[in-house]
């Protein structure tokens, strides 16, 4: 009992953020007309898990019989989700006001999916990473077609489910071989055989299922198919929460297996990795030139950021999981930077989402326009921002493990998506426009994205607050 | 250390001034513009001490500066500055309060954006020549890039967004593989014996003559593309004149100033004492296209209609003389390429400041738009004299100086060692004279317009302001022209010394790049 009670108070950020969805649900069911309660002690939870979880980064262990890690690893992935959480919680409540659509459940499902991205990061168990993905996907299908009076919307949510469900079964036979081949499904346990198992060729079909599952996750190519109708067919903060959360989640889950816990290094698995990478890299940013709306572009550039990333698993190394983690916080950073100003010029009913409705941003909201601006530069790698940096780590731990032909193209793709990051640039300052903000952006929202804007400098000018602890999670 | 912190107060007082006018009211149109001028006159004059701080004789590298930056990836912030880094922080000093003072009432809309990202941009060039570390290097590097592309874009001409757009990415474009070499370089420093992953210039140097060739070449071909855009190098000179023609007047001045000189720089600084072996391999061919841009440059600006658009292409062929000089590897021609640098960007600097001048008063740059100004502008015609002179390379004045020493370090070198180089370049000279003599004609000869007016406006000769920023450039013009000893004796050590090295690995036996060393060790 005692040790139950201390695997309780290790895992505190699952918990906090448990109790508070507790709370939320209970709150809600009494003040049922007044969503404006459960937002205020959403927002209290996720701030006191993602305290808790930044002031305990550095100790790690396990809890629960040997199915979670807590602390470290778990902890830094919290506290990135609780952050995220917390600013699409405080974008939500502007967001749902102005479209005439605030409800109180929104929050419970969005604590809920946060939960299940925790768990994911927590994970020491095949299991764990299984039910916390699931627990996030089902309430993202929710989330996704929240404003259930949208075609849009509907639209979204069924295709992400159906495509969703179809990945969650390839994840699940994934499992299954694996466990077949090695008999166990707990992490350290698989690791330790590794070398024994990996010849098996149920374990390799095993690991290649599971790999197709968490791409699918993780929108990279060729499993990026959903992600762009779901993207812009979702309300935008939920767009927000999964190319940032939801995308960060299925990369823990990436770094847990493929770098953590397989030792593919320098195999075909990592190849086909690295070759996944490429071709997100190539598809995602050659076809986000073509877009006209603002969420499709983003959610293509969101599909070659995955690649980025994947050329950080693909590493398997120390350096790659580094530089992915690193990548992680700046990415969200400056994404949700982004996605919060887009939803803040949007209007009501999906208007107002093409990129020439913000031709001339500058002159009528000049705050907003230099705002954005910072979060383009940053996400197509222009120094001094953080984005830069994240692609040096990740090029780097790619030179190191000798790939030189994937750092080529990747730098070589983040020219190409520099045209269509500026092309919004151009717009906003540039020309002449009728672009305009339904109402005055409220005060607490303009923080959040200041606030981002300045972490997204931070970040890169002083990595080493991020590298120096992530470094300490192989 | 305590006169490395001068270098780093220089480059960052800029930033300082940038964001006091932050904070100011964006209606208090004098009080930003004070504040943009004083900040760049207090910028200048700091930078006076490393001048004057600079000991010439001792060589190597000075006002060293080094902390840890990022420990993990052994990165450090670390500048500091030798002869030709030390002309060239200064050329941008001195070339910003002029540019922003030449331009005082050109620029009607969002000044105090303007403002600020001229001195972001003053922040980003001096960041460049001072950096001691690839990745601090290439950080301001690429960040530079953001006030230009804005400066061009938001206060530009009529076809600026192409403009602005094709700067931004023909350089990037560049730049991104160059990222790859770097951190390729870094990593094979932690390949050889008892190395470690490093960007330290000092330490690159080290193990640079263990770099096998074929790496070599890849890496002078990644760093060189990335040069030789900013340079610009014929063929990739094409987003030149269409940045220059769209940007605005002190857009211009910055932008051939200093930005080309960028390119030139590294090719000095990383791709002669890197890349030795690369070097000397790819030395003919860097050659031909410099000559080649020397003439074509020369030729595309005869027959150009737009004023600014000759001044484009004159300094695509004016730094073909600075590629020239570099790649002759003697002393005298990398000398003249240094010098040649200064004179270019005070010559063309100056150039773009008339033509914005008198644009300023008729809104064309049309050359048929003119004839007889002269008459009506006679100290104007004055100033446009000396400073065509200047750029032609007449006797006594700053081209003459630079462009005399790099065709006799090409006609001389042994390592080159073929005279038609210099020869092609000398018919460079030649037409020089003939487009800058034909543009001053047509512009200020013959009979001035019966009505006095030109693109519908009167002319109204220079104002005290506008004389007292051309003078100082006439000054250093004619400084140069007489007693270049002044700046050449800064740079002199560090050209014997990379010319001892280029020899020396061409007889087989390379020494290492280590003249910067001597100072380090002391510390």
């Amino acid at each position: 009992m005692n040790s139950y009670l201390n695997d309780l108070v290790a895992n505190a950020p699952v918990m906090i953020v448990t109790m508070t969805v507790l709370v939320v649900m209970l709150v809600e069911a009494v003040r049922k007309t007044r969503p404006v309660a459960t937002y205020y002690v959403s927002i209290t939870g996720l701030a006191f898990a993602a305290v808790f979880a930044i002031t305990n980064l550095t100790v790690e262990g396990l809890s629960f019989g040997g199915m979670l890690l807590h602390g470290g690893y778990a902890n830094f992935f919290g506290a990135l989700f609780c952050c995220v959480s917390f600013f699409t919680v405080i974008l939500s409540r502007n967001y749902f006001e102005r479209q005439k659509y605030h409800r109180g459940e929104f929050y419970i499902l969005l604590l809920f999916a946060t939960i299940g991205m925790m768990l994911i990061a927590s994970a020491n168990d095949l299991i764990i990473v299984f039910l916390g993905i699931e627990l996030m996907s089902v309430c993202l299908y929710v989330l996704a077609g929240f404003i259930r009076t949208k075609e849009r919307a509907n639209e979204a949510a069924l295709k992400y489910f159906l495509l969703g469900a179809f990945a969650t079964g390839f994840l699940l036979y994934g499992i299954a071989l694996i466990y077949g081949a090695v008999g166990t499904t707990n992490l350290a346990m698989i690791r330790n055989v590794f070398a024994v198992v990996s010849i098996n060729i149920l374990f390799v079909i095993g690991a290649g299922l599971l790999l197709i599952g968490l791409a699918f996750k993780a929108a990279a190519v060729p499993f990026h198919m959903w992600a762009p109708d779901v993207y812009e067919g979702a309300p935008t903060p939920v767009t927000a929460f999964m190319s940032t959360g939801a995308k960060a989640a299925a990369f823990a889950a990436f770094i847990t297996l493929f770098i953590r816990t397989f030792d593919f290094i320098g195999g075909q698995v990592n190849e086909l990795l690295a070759v996944l990478a490429a071709a997100s890299m190539i598809l995602g940013n050659i076809v986000a030139i073509a877009q006209t709306n603002v969420k499709r572009m983003l959610a293509y550039s969101s599909i070659a950021h995955a690649g980025y990333m994947l050329a950080g698993i693909a590493t398997g190394t120390l350096d790659g999981q580094v530089g992915v983690m690193f990548y992680l916080a700046a990415y969200a950073v400056m994404n949700l930077g982004a996605f919060a100003i887009i939803s803040l010029v949007e209007h009501e009913g999906d208007q107002n989402l093409l990129l020439d409705d913000y031709a001339g941003l500058s002159y009528s909201q000049p705050l907003l326009a230099v705002l954005m601006a910072i979060f383009m530069f940053a996400l197509a790698g222009v120094p001094p921002f953080a984005g830069f940096f994240g692609k040096y780590y990740i090029f780097l731990a790619v030179i190191r493990a000798k790939m030189v032909w994937l750092a080529i193209i990747g730098v070589l793709t983040s020219l190409v998506s520099a045209y269509y990051y500026l092309r919004l640039v151009v717009l906003m300052f540039f020309s002449h426009g009728r672009a305009t903000v339904e109402t005055s952006p409220p005060r607490i929202v303009l923080t959040m994205i200041v606030l981002s804007a300045l972490l997204v400098l931070l970040f890169g000018l002083f990595p080493s607050i991020i590298i120096q602890t992530a470094q300490h999670y192989f | 250390m305590a006169s490395g912190f001068i270098l780093t107060t220089t480059i960052f007082l800029p930033l300082v001034f940038a964001v006091a006018i932050f904070f100011l009211p964006k209606e208090n149109i004098k009080g930003i513009k004070l504040v943009a001028l004083s900040g760049s006159i207090v910028t200048f004059l700091v930078s006076l001490f490393l001048f004057f701080g600079y000991e010439a004789a001792m060589g190597g590298f000075q006002f060293l500066h080094k902390f840890t930056w990022i420990s993990s990836l052994n990165i450090s912030y670390f500048v500091g500055i030798d002869g030709m880094s030390l002309l060239l922080i200064l050329l941008t000093t001195f070339l910003i309060p002029l540019a922003l003072l030449g331009t005082w009432n050109s620029i009607e809309k969002q000044l105090k954006g303007y403002s600020i990202m001229v001195l972001l941009l003053e922040l980003g060039m001096i960041g460049v020549f001072a950096s001691l570390d690839l990745f601090l290097f290439y950080i301001f590097w690429e960040a530079m890039l953001i006030p230009m592309y804005f400066i061009i874009g938001v206060w530009g001409g009529p076809n600026r967004i192409y403009a602005a757009v094709k700067f931004f990415l023909f350089t990037l474009f560049g730049s991104v593989l160059m990222l790859v070499a770097i951190i390729w370089l870094g990593y094979f420093a932690s390949t050889v014996p008892g190395g470690q992953f490093t960007t330290n210039l000092f330490d690159l140097y080290r193990i640079a003559p263990q770099l096998p060739i074929n790496l070599q070449m890849w890496m002078f071909a990644a760093f060189g593309l990335s040069f030789a855009i900013k340079v610009p190098v014929w063929p990739l000179h094409t987003w030149l004149p269409d940045a220059h023609v769209e940007a605005p007047t002190a857009g211009s001045v910055i932008l051939a100033g200093v930005l080309l000189k960028m390119g030139t720089y590294g090719f000095i600084r990383f791709n002669l004492p890197l890349f030795a072996d690369a070097s000397l391999r790819a030395m003919p061919f860097m050659c031909l296209l410099a000559v080649i841009g020397i003439v074509y440059g020369a030729l595309v600006a005869m027959v150009q209609t737009d004023m600014k658009k000759l001044v484009a292409y004159s300094s695509v062929s004016h730094m073909g003389f600075v590629i020239l000089g570099i790649f002759s590897m003697t002393e005298e021609g990398l000398q003249g390429a240094i010098i040649q640098m200064v004179n270019h960007g005070l010559s063309t600097g100056a150039l773009f400041l008339l033509v914005g001048m008198i644009y300023d008063r008729t809104h064309t740059r049309s050359i048929a738009d003119y004839g007889g100004v002269a008459k009506l502008m006679p100290v104007y015609a004055t100033f446009l004299m000396v400073i065509s002179f200047s750029s032609i390379g007449l006797p006594g004045l700053n081209g003459f100086v630079g462009e005399f020493l790099v065709m006799l370090g090409s006609f001389k070198s042994t390592l080159l060692d073929n005279r038609w180089f210099a020869v092609v370049a000398g018919l460079g000279v030649i037409f020089s004279a003939v487009y800058m003599l034909w543009m001053y004609q047509r512009l200020m000869m013959g009979p001035a317009h019966s009505d006095g007016l030109y693109g519908g406006h009167h002319l109204t000769d220079l104002t005290k302001r506008e004389i007292a920023v051309l003078v100082p450039i006439v000054l250093f013009v004619v400084w140069i022209g007489v007693f270049p000893k002044t700046f050449l004796s800064k740079s002199a050590p560090l050209v014997k010394h990379t010319v001892e090295q280029m020899e020396s690995v061409n007889r087989g036996s390379p020494i290492r790049f280590a003249g910067s060393l001597q100072v380090q060790s002391g510390k």
